[in-house]
């Protein structure tokens, strides 16, 4: 019940009931009336059969900037970073406590 | 380790590593207050990976684990009498109070077994389709955080509760039970709150400024995936090393800062604020939602004259020997309780904390001592 589940509204009717999709191919009626102008391909997240949010898209643009962002990043630093968690593995073999 | 394993949890843990090797003094306990966070922790084996000197603690997120049995025995005494009761998949099996293998029924399942008539639902619009179609008289069981809480209020407010339905209100509050929490934590303090982040899609992450203020701990609003709760924590414990404990959305692709204010709103329309019951726990103050006068004629407890938990009434609700109450205020691991795995599973629960996906000791019960690799080394007689 209390799960909220990611999905795609790919139906909006009068009658504040949006039609939402989810990955897995389901599609349930759901409860509209806690979100204004919702829309057609709006990203929302389905809580006990009623959307609690839509999903900002200047917030998923940001998102999916900074992933490309941290991995190219990672690339570039990867050695460093490498070294660093080496050095900590070291540390960790050395106290021998399985732990840092 | 060779770089094709390299991966951002990597780098998260090796930060989390460092910053928790800088801190001086106890061990600094990070309190989870979201069921669906406590299954990734454990789901993800996140525990395993922190530093000795950071404890992961599941709060008091499932809010099935919470349902007085007060609640289960007046649906099952409605269900017994004729009255459709509708459910969520969570209650079903949530037992009352009466005890194992006694006569009465102790859950919705028992009595739907005496020929009740007990339907599950996913959602109070579903309820509503069903009894629609079938008409007659019907209850619907209504529990859940301030996420659950405005499907029924958009229900109750824009008139889609059919005649012959009615609703039992047991929502309760997170922020009420949060410094009841942090007060039975008193000796030894909680240093870092992972923020539930569904609760705060509603709410907003404004709703958890007085944590920092007013008890000086970290606080951050953190989504469900691994990489999310790691930075909570990296986040935390930067907060402690700066020694500026404050409030940090982590989880900013779903939660605004004010919250969804049409849902507040519809909350606010349809109910008021009451004491309410928690179970194991006694009566928290204003940690209850109670539907207003102007909606009686679709609430249980006008319309079936049902009692409302007072203080002096409550009784003790746990079955002997569970330590569910201890469990939901992160006091004991489930792994402390004698009954965990043995009399109590998830195939048969016998305490509240067992039945939900959600509950702590269901989690740990599914996934594995919490997720620390050492628990499970010494169940396995490896160590």
């Amino acid at each position: 019940m209390c799960l909220g589940i990611p999905g795609r509204v790919v139906e909006v009717r009068g009658d504040g009931i949006a039609i939402v999709e989810f990955s897995d191919g389901v599609s349930i009626e759901t409860d509209a009336n806690t979100i204004e102008g919702i829309r057609p391909g709006d990203y929302v997240i389905v809580h006990a059969g009623i959307i609690i949010a839509k999903l900002s898209d200047e917030q998923l643009e940001t998102w999916a900037k900074d992933i490309s962002e941290f991995i190219a990043g990672l690339e570039e630093k990867g050695e460093e970073i490498l070294d660093m968690l080496r050095s900590l593995e070291e540390e960790n073999v050395a106290g021998k406590s399985g732990k840092d | 380790m060779d770089r094709g394993r390299l991966n951002s949890s990597d780098i998260i843990v090796a930060v989390i590593r460092k910053i928790a090797r800088s801190l001086s003094g106890e061990t600094v306990k990070i309190m989870d207050f979201c069921g669906t966070h406590e299954h990734t922790i454990v789901y993800s084996g996140i525990r395993s990976l922190m530093p000795e000197n950071v404890e992961l603690v599941a709060g008091p997120g499932c809010p099935v684990c919470v349902t007085p049995a007060h609640y289960i025995d007046t649906v099952i005494d409605l269900a017994l009498n004729g009255v459709r009761v509708y459910t969520y998949g969570d209650t079903y099996l949530l037992p009352g109070s009466a005890p194992p293998l006694s006569k009465k029924p102790r859950t919705l399942a028992d009595a739907k077994a005496e020929g009740a008539d007990v339907v599950i639902v996913y959602s109070l619009l579903e309820a509503i389709k069903h009894h629609r179609l079938h008409g007659g008289e019907s209850v619907f069981l209504a529990v859940g955080f301030e996420t659950t809480a405005p499907s029924t209020a958009s229900a109750v407010v824009n008139g889609m509760v059919p005649d012959g339905m009615t609703i039992l209100n047991v929502h309760r509050l997170t922020p009420p039970i949060m410094r009841y929490t942090f007060n039975k934590h008193r000796n030894s303090p909680i240093r870092g709150v992972i923020a539930p982040g569904h609760v705060s899609t509603i709410l907003g992450a404004k709703a958890w400024e007085f944590i920092p203020k007013e008890y000086g701990i970290p606080t951050v609003v953190a989504g469900f995936e691994p990489n999310d709760v790691l930075t909570a924590i990296a986040y935390i414990l930067a907060m402690l090393k700066t020694g500026r404990p404050g409030l940090v959305n982590q989880y900013k692709r779903a939660v605004k800062w004010e919250g969804n204010k049409k849902a507040q709103e519809l909350v606010n329309k349809c109910c008021e604020i009451v004491d309410a019951s928690w179970r194991g726990l006694g009566i928290v103050p204003e940690s209850g939602l109670a539907f207003r006068d102007k909606y009686s004629s679709i609430d249980a407890v006008y319309q079936y004259g049902l009692e409302q938990l007072k203080r002096k009434e409550w009784k003790y609700d746990l079955p002997p020997g569970c330590r569910c109450a201890e469990v939901t205020l992160g006091l004991a691991k489930p792994t402390d309780c004698p009954l965990f795995m043995k009399t109590c599973k998830p195939g048969s629960p016998y305490g509240p904390c067992m039945v939900s996906s959600e509950g702590a000791c269901s989690v740990w019960a599914r996934f594995g001592g919490g997720g620390l690799v050492e628990e499970i080394v010494r169940d396995l007689g490896l160590d």
